[in-house]
């Protein structure tokens, strides 16, 4: 077996704040194959986001800080990279797709001028070849009469379309790794599912890697082949989309899996919400972060950190970090209310 | 290192901006008590006496010497600040009060008197302030009451316009819009709901025109179109002492630095409040 | 754009009217200038004469249009002072007004930007201290004590500049910095913050995740941006720089068209107060409304609105 394209170990990220020193993400370790969809999923401040910005130097530093860890992606450690490597991987072979193009597009600057500059950048086009290239690749994201489209201004372009010009902006050098943060939190979700086909269509023809973070179990489901949950700067389960959407091991999957709205559920039941806030990071708790929020809590939860792992019953390749064994104390809670 | 020095940028110059300005104000208050000389009347025989710091020959008590006229400087600097500070805070107030009313009734009407007094306020806008002060103290003719006037009318038009964008707002607001359900009157929802809400933004905007206000007093006395003689003013010294250039350098040097203390500590007070009362610009991030 | 611009030009317009109208009110309070023209003791009947010539015993209102009809033709009468058309004696010192506004604009400009970049990218180290301290005092001290200030240094003490006066490029050199000093201290402190703002913004992060040389994202997405309310303040400046410039010209015994209007309101010219009040007025107009079509140009949002 080849070489893992991305290889993520024990990477720690903090920032310095007035208030204390923020650990935001925690021994984070994880690898992607070639060619594979990773979905990240996990609230707001669960660190899902900043690890990857962290690690391609997209963090404001100071604050930021990156405390330990390598990444390596092609064999080199990102991490060890002076802040030119970087430049020269960032929007070559590692593309980006953020979170409301609104505000992620210069507002000043034609849709022409925000695409062509990866592609003179990297690929060293003229501007008119790389005109070329960036009105096929408008086509491609599907926008209608890209020729004419191209020179206009961001806020000319609906919020669906935008996503689609900054998807074509992550996409213009081929990249091997394409990082969507969010991609398609501020859209309706009409125009989100039109833009989740597009990237399962395009993903399909360019065998690109990609990384989808996102807070939403439902995007994931029609799109990864694995899914990582995090929380609280740590992973706390991982493994292919179906074995978990099947049987989460985590409490805080089963959570969020829970508070997906259902075909058939929709009408009759109330969703569900995980109760509790999620945790300062100003001081991460001892052991698992979630434990204070898990109605399953043991209380080794509350003093030991679990490690991420395969227990046993799990289909290939499906990890956890808990103590408590979930399916069975779900089974167990079935059979009492029986 | 770094921390340090954002902190004194960040807080340090608003509590320099009160300090000085609490020091001008006291000082101002405390003249007639503080045993000065008068600041009107000289002697002949101490004409452009030196400071006496200076060492050079002084013999008179004038720390910062006199003028051509034997008057003590730090005396008419410090009355001086009496005329200038009630000047200018009365024009920003006077200002303020028109401002801030025609902000509200232009924000809470909106439709055509809205159209009007922002129209009214364009126009001023393209008559650069000196000019339109100047013309108007040549009009009317410079005295105390015409120079509140003319700075006043300099200074309505800022208020005006930050009031009304905030009276926009307000008059969507929960507290107002019942108050109007339950009937309500106008004048009652302007002073009871409104007015208390557009106060902070108004006392920013005061602050920040108070220095503006200094300034253009200073300059209209330092073109003899402000507050008459014998009354000591800033600018008029400066005026006066450009002819002693050559010979006697504090005549100058003095009232200025006091125009600089002043407007610079109400500057800093002003960027302070604003900071102060507005979080989304404190702190980090 | 076409909307927009029409737009602009009709409000332009509007100021101009106003203007010219506060102007002639204003100038009608002043009191009646036939009283100064006649020798004391001339007798009513030359007073009666002389105001029918001025066209002063007709009412207020009537005289207001044969006004506005007038300096639509340029013309606002002649000069009490110099018995020839006011608008000719104010254009004549037109050129010297607008040499040292403009030196002290751009020079103010440029010095501007470059201190206020180098405040935003030093963000807590002592160069942004040094640069706001300088931009804090150059708000502070009113532009006609320094220029007293550096007339003592240069020109009295040192004797490297003329005291003042007008002619040649070291007349120009101490007024014009003294203006810079002003209009600099302004652009720096916005700059430094409207940068500090846009670094923080979404398409910043889109810029560098494109993996952009830091130059071409400081001057084509940050720069852009930040730039944009600092058009605006040039114009602020702008007025503050002609209006300022009665104080400026006086100091410098720079010979302007501010100096003519203080030497004017001495004499009770009218007519070149008026003219030279509503020419500064106009072309201050003229500045905002090119100022606007830069702002449409900069920032493509705006042309759309309205």
């Amino acid at each position: 077996m080849t070489a893992p394209l991305l290889e993520v170990k024990n990477l720690s990220v903090v920032f310095d704040t007035e208030g204390g020193t923020v650990h935001a993400v925690n021994d984070v370790s994880y690898t992607i194959e070639a060619g594979e969809t990773l979905g990240i999923v996990g609230e707001s401040g669960s660190g899902k986001s900043v690890h990857v910005l962290a690690m391609l130097g997209l963090i404001p530093r100071p604050p930021g800080r990156i405390v330990s860890g390598s990444v390596l992606f092609e064999g080199r450690d990102l991490l060890k990279l002076s802040e030119a490597e970087l430049r020269n991987i960032r929007g070559g072979r590692i593309g980006f797709v953020f979170q409301d193009p609104m505000t992620s597009l210069n507002p000043v600057l034609t849709v022409e001028r925000q695409l062509i500059e990866p592609l003179t950048r990297h690929e060293g086009l003229s501007r008119r070849k790389a005109r070329e290239r960036a009105v096929e690749l408008l086509d491609l994201v599907g926008i209608p009469s890209a020729d004419r489209r191209i020179g206009q201004y961001p806020h000319q372009f609906s919020g669906g379309m935008r996503q689609r010009v900054m998807i074509a902006i992550g996409l213009a050098c081929s990249p091997k790794l394409l990082i969507a943060d969010e991609a398609t939190t501020a859209l309706d979700v009409t125009v989100q599912a039109q833009v989740l086909d597009l990237v399962r269509d395009l993903k399909k023809r360019f065998g690109t890697t990609v990384i989808w973070i996102t807070h939403d179990m439902g995007v994931v489901a029609g799109l990864a082949d694995n899914v990582q949950v995090m929380y609280g700067g740590r992973i706390m389960e991982r493994g292919p989309v179906r074995s978990i959407f099947k049987q989460p091991h985590s409490a805080y999957t089963w959570g969020l899996l829970r508070s997906l709205p259902h075909g058939e559920t929709r009408l009759t039941k109330r969703l569900y919400q995980i109760p509790g806030q999620p945790p300062d990071l100003t001081e991460p708790p001892v052991g698992d972060p979630f434990a204070p929020r898990n109605p399953f809590a043991t209380p080794r939860c509350f003093t030991e950190t679990p490690p991420l792992r395969q227990i046993e019953g799990m289909a290939p390749g499906h990890q956890v970090a808990a103590w408590y064994d979930l399916p069975a104390l779900l089974a167990a809670e079935q059979g009492t209310e029986r | 290192m770094r921390s340090f020095f954002s902190a004194l940028l960040r807080s340090k110059a608003g509590l320099f901006g009160w300090i000085i300005l609490s020091i001008f104000v006291l000082a101002a208050l405390l003249a007639p008590v503080l045993g000065l000389d008068s600041p009107v009347r000289g002697s002949l025989s101490a004409r452009l006496d030196p400071p006496t710091w200076t060492g050079l020959f002084s013999p008179g008590p004038h720390p910062l010497g006199t003028d051509q006229l034997g008057r003590d400087i730090l005396s008419r600097i410090i009355y001086g600040s009496r005329v200038t500070l009630a000047v200018a805070a009365a024009a920003v107030i006077l200002g303020g009060i028109v401002g801030v009313g025609l902000g509200i009734v232009a924000g809470y009407f909106r439709g055509m008197t809205d159209r009007i007094l922002m129209r009214l306020v364009d126009i001023q806008l393209a008559f650069p302030l000196m000019l339109l002060a100047l013309l108007v103290v040549a009009a009317l003719g410079p005295s105390l009451r015409n120079i509140i006037i003319v700075l006043a009318l300099t200074s309505w038009i800022r208020y005006a316009r930050i009031i009304r964008g905030q009276v926009l707002a307000v008059r969507e607001r929960e507290f107002v819009q019942s108050a109007r359900a339950i009937g309500s009157g106008t004048l009652r929802i302007m002073f009871r709901h409104i007015l208390p809400n557009v106060l902070t933004p108004a006392l920013v905007v005061g602050t920040l025109e108070l220095a503006r206000v200094i300034i253009m007093d200073a300059a209209l006395s330092f073109l003899g179109l402000g507050v008459p003689p014998p009354a000591p003013s800033w600018g008029r010294m400066l005026a006066d002492g450009r002819t002693y250039l050559s010979t006697a350098w504090w005549i100058v040097t003095f009232p200025g630095l006091a125009i600089v203390l002043t407007v610079l500590s109400v500057n800093l007070v002003g960027d302070w409040l604003r900071d102060y009362f507005d979080p989304k610009q404190r702190g980090l991030k | 754009m076409i909307r927009y611009l029409l737009g602009k030009l009709a409000e332009s317009a509007i100021a101009i009217w106003g203007v010219v109208t506060i102007v002639f009110f204003v100038t009608r309070i002043l009191g009646d200038p036939s009283a100064l023209l006649l020798p004391i003791g001339a007798s009513p009947e030359e007073m009666a004469r002389l105001q029918a010539d001025l066209g002063l015993d007709q009412p207020l209102f009537l005289q207001y249009l044969s006004y506005l009809g007038n300096i639509a033709t340029g013309d606002f009468g002649q000069s009490f002072q110099f018995g020839r058309p006011a608008m000719g004696v104010v254009l004549e010192r037109m050129p010297a007004t607008m040499e040292l506004a403009f030196t002290a604009l751009i020079l103010g400009t440029l010095l501007g930007v470059v201190a206020g970049t180098i405040a935003a990218l030093n963000r807590g180290r002592l160069a942004e201290l040094v640069v706001m301290l300088f931009a804090l005092l150059g708000q502070a001290t009113p532009v006609f004590w320094l220029g007293i200030m550096l007339i003592l240094f240069f020109a009295v003490d040192l004797r490297w500049l003329p005291t003042g006066g007008y002619g040649t490029p070291a007349h120009l050199v101490l007024p014009a910095f003294t203006l810079a000093v002003f209009v600099s201290a302004s652009i720096a402190r916005l700059l430094r913050s409207n940068l500090l703002d846009v670094l923080k913004e979404d398409y910043v992060r889109t810029a560098r995740a494109k993996g952009l040389m830091p130059r071409v994202i400081l001057v084509w997405h940050v720069g852009r941006n930040a730039l944009i309310p600092v058009v605006t303040m040039i114009g602020i400046i702008m007025g503050e720089l002609l209006g300022g410039s009665v104080v400026t010209e006086t100091v410098f015994s720079w010979p302007g068209v501010g100096r003519l209007i203080i030497q004017a309101i001495e004499t009770k010219d009218f007519p070149v107060i008026q003219a030279g009040v509503a020419l500064i007025a106009f072309i201050f107009v003229v500045i905002n409304f090119a100022i606007d079509l830069l702002y449409g140009l900069l920032d493509p949002r705006i042309r759309e609105r309205r």
